[in-house]
């Protein structure tokens, strides 16, 4: 099995933050495998998430440390992100990562807009080459059918659910190695949630998926691993199975069976 | 109690609209006369208060010697508003005294035509300016350096308009006309010193509104591999896009009604601007310069220029509102 990302001895400090959020993590994840991170609110998943396409550094002053290595689809070869500085580098790198944010954020446009933006910002301008790769993708995200008579109007008309297929679909038109999702489904409804975890197993053999998630059967449906955090620390990292079924950390078994969170 | 409550607040709402109406229809009682001597031919005329000879029947043909005079000697003496007002009651007052046989025109095409240039002039220069002062402190700059430079923005917005046409006509006007010619007043002075004046206005509402975009949104565009400039221009400027043309409108309502810096440094003549660094004259110039001189028609005439003004900046407001903002969401 490859790792297509490798997170070694890593440490997150927010700005001004006296002690680092995210301690000592070690983590690979696994090409064409969903990773699932579960741990109660605060424990770092979402940061440990926002750190591998550097969303973080949005904001200034926040210091990580260690390394976070990437594939490189051409070489073979893992190179580590952290040391990207120039603006050009992280763009590329958002381009390689893809990111599925906790609400849907469809962009001020129409959706066909939406999902041809990553394309456009990639420098694609033939008209019929973006046309099919909207397609594809909307196809891909399982809201073609729902769309393909209405690709010229406003995405923030779609409902709820179908704005976060939507975000999907923006988000792989690009052909990301990897999509991070951070906890995409909280904000929707059961049935939309159902559609997005089927989403979530179809797409894993064309991209690697890194997903956050605060519901336990969710991470369990739909995951091959499973990462336990706990105040910044990586607890416990196997195989959804083992880790459900047979927890070697005590705070693991604990959380699984709903004791804490 | 929750009664009484429900009535005070929807007297309070109907207040508004009474008084909207109540002004529109005072405004139209001392227009009429005017309205009805001149008619629409008024918005189109542009001599004021010139005498024309009743014998002669050709009235728009006349060559206006009065009118000549009043603006030459405007722009010999002393550029001040005030001045101009004296001079043109006096010279109005003789000609009407010196002959029976005459009639005074009022036309308001000159002010109508001031107001609308200096407004777009101002409009020209204010909203590149204001736009990028606004994407600097909503995006660029961090906050130690954007709180304290937008609270000195919010302050130059609440600076009495009185000063900027003071400045206007000491300093900055002196500036423009060295710079680019022309008289120390004119429509030049007259829009720039409006679009200094809007700025802050605008670029403040325009930052608040740009600063409504939810940060997540912002991230996901930056999450597709968006640059700065790209993030601004495809997603917030489209998220904010209701508010800062509100703001657009809000700035250009204040520089259509503006008098009293305008009146400063927009010359108070007659005449139409040949040029852009010509003297002009601008509806409430107009009405400020010269209320406290008129009775009778000179003064219905004032009335109409001030329905003028008033239908205008409704149609300007409802035009955006119905245009630009209709495809709410």
């Amino acid at each position: 099995m490859n790792k297509v990302m490798d997170i070694k001895n890593f440490y997150f400090t927010y700005a001004k933050a006296p002690k680092p959020s995210l301690k000592n993590i070690n983590l690979p994840i696994y090409e064409n495998k969903v990773t699932a991170l579960i741990g109660p609110s605060g424990c770092g998943k979402s940061t440990l998430l926002r750190s591998l396409n550097r969303i973080h550094d949005l904001y200034p002053g926040n210091k990580y440390e260690g390394e976070v290595l990437l594939k490189d689809l051409k070489t073979e070869e893992m190179e580590n992100i952290l040391e990207y500085k120039k603006e050009n580098e992280l763009i590329n790198l958002r381009q390689r990562v893809g990111m599925i944010f906790q609400k849907p954020t469809p962009f001020p446009m129409s959706i066909y807009d939406n999902i041809s933006y990553g394309l456009k910002l990639m420098g694609k301008k033939n008209k019929s080459e973006l046309e099919d790769k909207v397609e594809e993708a909307l196809k891909d995200a399982a809201l073609w059918e729902e769309v393909k008579d209405r690709l010229k109007d406003d995405a923030r008309g779609l409902s709820g659910g179908q704005q976060q297929r939507l975000c999907i679909a923006r988000a792989i038109a690009v052909e990301p190695e990897v999509l991070l999702m951070d906890e995409p489904t909280s904000a929707l409804d059961p049935i939309s949630t159902i559609a997005i975890e089927e989403l979530v197993a179809k797409l894993k053999d064309r991209v690697t998926i890194a997903i956050v998630t605060h519901n336990m059967q969710q991470a369990s449906r739909i995951s091959d691993y499973t990462a336990f955090m706990y105040l910044g620390e990586l607890i416990e990292y196997g195989s959804t199975e083992q880790i459900f079924l047979n927890p070697k950390e005590k705070r693991t078994a604990d959380y699984i069976a709903g004791k804490f969170g | 109690m929750e009664a009484i409550f429900k009535k005070l607040s929807a007297l309070s709402a109907t207040t508004i609209l009474l008084i909207l109406s109540a002004i529109f229809v005072v405004l139209f009682i001392y227009a009429k006369p005017a309205v009805q001597k001149y008619g629409i031919h008024f918005l189109v005329d542009p001599r004021w208060d010139v005498s024309v000879s009743l014998n002669k029947n050709s009235a728009n043909n006349t060559p206006n010697t009065v009118n000549k005079n009043m603006s030459d000697n405007n722009l010999n003496s002393a550029p001040i508003g005030e001045n101009d007002a004296d001079v043109l009651a006096a010279l109005g007052e003789t000609n009407t005294q010196s002959s029976n046989n005459t009639e005074t025109i009022y036309g308001g095409l000159v002010p109508i035509v001031g107001t609308i240039l200096s407004t777009i002039l101002a409009m020209f220069f204010a909203v590149p300016i204001a736009m990028g002062i606004s994407i600097f402190l909503a995006e660029i700059a961090g906050p130690k350096l954007s709180k304290p430079v937008g609270i000195a923005i919010e302050l130059l917005a609440a600076i009495p308009s009185i000063i900027y046409g003071m400045w206007g006509l000491f300093y900055f006007g002196p500036f423009v006309s060295h710079l680019f010619g022309g008289s120390s007043v004119s429509l030049l002075v007259a829009g720039l010193v409006l679009g200094i004046m809007i700025i802050p206005f605008m670029s403040s509402l325009t930052r608040d509104s740009m600063n409504t975009t939810p940060e997540v949104l912002k991230e996901s565009a930056y999450a597709m591999g968006a640059t700065k400039f790209e993030v601004i221009k495809d997603v917030i400027f489209p998220y904010a896009k209701q508010g800062i043309i509100g703001s657009m409108i809000l700035a250009l309502g204040r520089a259509l009604g503006e008098t009293m810096a305008v009146a400063f440094v927009i010359g108070g003549v007659f005449t139409f601007p040949k040029k852009i660094i010509d003297p002009t004259v601008s509806i409430p110039v107009v009405l400020a310069n010269n209320f406290a001189e008129s009775s009778g028609i000179s003064l219905s005439a004032l009335f109409y220029l001030a329905l003028i003004l008033f239908v205008l900046s409704f149609i300007v407001i409802s035009f955006a509102k119905f245009y630009f903002l209709r495809n709410k969401k």
